[in-house]
């Protein structure tokens, strides 16, 4: 019950963990000092990868959640998919916003600039930290997938809607964004080597966190599943009687007769 | 029945229990004018701030007032059990949701029509051209009322209504609030013809959202 | 002829807890039939899976001919279901919430008049659920069971809070069901008076229904 067989699971770990190192040395030592914003520009390196892996997550929970509801396709996989990958996603639109805010005080002066793309990332960071709010309100699998499922959908079909609408309000306001278009002609081979190392390094990580979330989901669901069956053999022989917090469902039941 | 006629039904319920109860006319309306002017407060009213500010805020304590209304809305529906009388009914969950999103529709409108008489003067704002305003007012009441009913229903199934349905809603709502603003700015400047591309945002985001919770509101209904 | 209620081993889950831990059950048209048992048998349970308002989690369930397992809403609207709760709208009159139920499921605003006189409630018409006394809305909402004109009718414990009169009102509604074609499940702690309307008894204990022996 896991993504990736375990061997592959542990290659996958160990290869991400080189290319991480990898892309450190590269990031702090191997790509040039940026002409203009020197040292700070190094950040971009991982501001750039986490971006990236923040709209893969999401995307992928998207994809997920509509498996899930497509009735030829439903699985508890998609469920189990979409929510590991949108822990993934927000943590990851979180780091990026960090990063760009840690990048931005050198760089612009400011910590925060009403960017299209900032402005989208935290709209993005907030619709599905409200999502993974509602993954964790219990009830039973089926309906929490169902949910979940929908209000993925809900949220994936207002990124374009946010996007947009933000792009356009920012760009009536300002000449230009704050990126400039030209730079990336410019950029050193080295440098963009290394960005694009970063992107697949990070693909690398997402690949391996999503499993590794993904199976921690299942021995939960596992641990429940057996604690159902003990529960339904304890009910058939009589020994238990309702648990305090069903008491509540069934609290209005009078009391009455035995026979 | 057919779908309007269902639909027609349950808001007609709810627009009922509202004339009764006057929930929304007497706690979230006073909520609303309360909140424009603690706006005052905030800024200055002196400079001439407000006026330049006043569609924003006014959507603001729009989206607020609404968070209100639909939490009043599955609030009727969590008292003695009505929410299983309604599932039990063999009524379209899509007339339900039509009907309850209509009801709030209803609901806001109205408000709004009361607030904008608090921005008018208190704020100091005249209305401009009234066409596009009065078009982008409503599309972006059918927006808020269509997505605020699609998560009051999600957050009242899953049982922890008061506090999911903010931190869901107002995220997804939060083009509605930049094209109902930027409108409201462009139709009070007089240049209606800045207003139709954000009027085009909102009636985009209105149908959108009207579609998937007929489509959505069934299978959400369902889960206690 | 096709059973009304038919269900084989059906386990219903209420979070974690089993509450219906394989439950084999035939109802037949016009029945009424008696589900005895003591507190937390899942007398309560079985008849909110019977309504659909639950998730069959294991077995097989069918009402009405539609297989809960694939289909739990298509069969409500002939399945009313009588709770602890009334279904009804604090700030709506007792009449505007017999005919809310009977027009949302097809039936007639004459359907919920006479439902309001059935129930003996007509001098209560216009007024609202949240000042009606406890035992006038176990009244209102037998009403509002019976306004929507249901084929099955699921009772949980209808007695509790009516006075003589009442009861006298619910007897007369178990004494009708069969000349009406109205199959009656009642879970009653009132044991000895719904004997006497009932064609027969169901005992549940732990989960699990058995017949009951007649004495």
């Amino acid at each position: 019950m896991t993504l990736l067989k375990p061997t592959v699971a542990r290659v996958l770990g160990w290869t991400t963990l080189v290319a991480l190192i990898v892309l450190a040395l590269f990031g702090l030592w191997g790509a040039p000092a940026d002409a203009v914003q020197s040292d700070a520009q190094r950040l971009m390196y991982l501001h750039v990868p986490a971006a990236w892996i923040a709209y893969l997550a999401f995307g992928v929970t998207a994809i997920a959640s509509g498996l899930w509801l497509w009735p030829r396709t439903r699985s508890p996989v998609w469920d189990r998919m979409a929510g590991a990958s949108a822990e993934l996603g927000v943590m990851f639109t979180g780091l990026t916003l960090l990063m760009g805010s840690l990048w931005g005080r050198p760089v612009w002066g400011v910590w925060w600039a009403w960017d299209a793309r900032l402005v989208t990332t935290a709209v993005l960071f907030f619709l599905y930290l409200g999502y993974l709010a509602l993954r964790r309100v219990p009830g039973t699998a089926e309906g929490r997938a169902k949910r979940c499922a929908i209000a993925a959908l809900i949220a994936f079909v207002d990124v374009p809607i946010v996007h947009f609408s933000v792009t356009w309000w920012r760009t009536l306001h300002q000449e230009a964004t704050v990126f400039d278009p030209e730079l990336k002609a410019h950029i050193h081979g080295v440098m963009a080597f290394t960005l694009w190392f970063g992107v697949f390094a990070f693909t690398l990580l997402f690949v391996y966190l999503l499993d590794r979330r993904y199976h921690l989901e299942c021995l939960q669901e596992g641990l429940e599943d057996r604690e159902l069956e003990q529960a339904i053999k304890d009910r058939v022989r009589g020994s238990v009687s309702p648990p305090k917090v069903e008491a509540k469902v069934e609290a209005t039941v009078e009391a009455g007769a035995e026979r | 029945m057919n779908l309007a006629q269902e639909a027609s039904l349950v808001a007609g319920k709810d627009l009922r229990i509202e004339a009764r109860s006057r929930v929304t006319l007497q706690q979230v309306l006073p909520f609303g004018l309360i909140v424009l002017l603690l706006f005052a407060f905030a800024l200055d009213p002196d400079r001439g701030v407000l006026r330049d500010v006043a569609p924003g805020l006014f959507w603001v304590t729009v989206l607020l007032a609404a968070l209100l209304a639909i939490s009043r809305s599955f609030a009727i529906e969590a008292a003695n059990g009505a929410r299983d009388g309604l599932r039990m009914s063999g009524l379209d969950p899509a007339a339900i949701f039509l009907g309850k999103a209509a009801a709030v529709a209803v609901e806001l409108a109205a408000l709004e029509a009361l607030l904008t008489v608090g921005v008018i003067v208190l704020f100091d704002v005249s209305l401009g051209a009234i066409g596009p305003l009065l078009l982008a007012t409503v599309l972006a009441t059918v927006g808020v009322a269509a997505t605020g009913t699609l998560y009051g229903v999600l957050a009242a199934s899953s049982g922890a209504r008061e506090t999911l349905v903010p931190v869901l809603l107002l995220p997804v709502v939060s083009p509605v609030l930049l094209g109902a603003t930027r409108a409201w700015e462009a139709a009070i400047d007089g240049a209606s013809s800045d207003a139709w591309p954000w009027i085009g945002v909102l009636a985009v985001f209105a149908v959108l959202y009207t579609s998937i919770g007929t489509l959505a509101f069934g299978p959400l209904l369902e889960e206690a | 002829m096709q059973p009304v209620v038919r269900l084989r081993s059906a386990v219903c889950l209420l979070g974690r807890f089993p509450a219906l831990a394989g439950v084999d059950l035939d109802v037949a048209s016009g029945e009424v039939v008696l589900l005895s048992g003591g507190n937390g048998a899942g007398k309560t349970t079985l008849l909110r899976l019977i309504a659909g308002l639950l998730p069959l989690h294991q077995g097989e369930a069918e009402v009405l001919g539609h297989n809960l397992a694939r289909n739990r809403t298509e069969h409500r609207r002939y399945v009313a279901f009588v709770g602890h709760e009334t279904f009804c709208y604090d700030d709506l009159t007792a009449r505007e919430n017999l005919r809310f139920a009977a027009r949302a499921s097809g039936a007639s605003a004459s359907a919920a008049d006479a439902a309001l006189e059935r129930v003996g409630l007509e001098r209560c018409a216009a007024v609202s659920h949240a000042r009606l006394s406890a035992g006038q809305r176990r009244r209102l909402a037998l009403g509002v069971a019976l306004a929507r004109e249901p084929r099955l009718l699921l009772l949980d414990e209808p007695h509790a809070g009516l006075d003589a009169d009442g009861r006298a009102v619910l007897d007369a509604v178990l004494e009708a069901a069969a000349g009406e074609d109205l199959t009656v499940l009642i879970a009653s702690h009132e044991l000895d008076r719904t004997r006497s309307l009932a064609s027969r008894e169901v005992v549940l204990t732990a989960g699990q229904a058995h017949a009951a022996v007649r004495p």
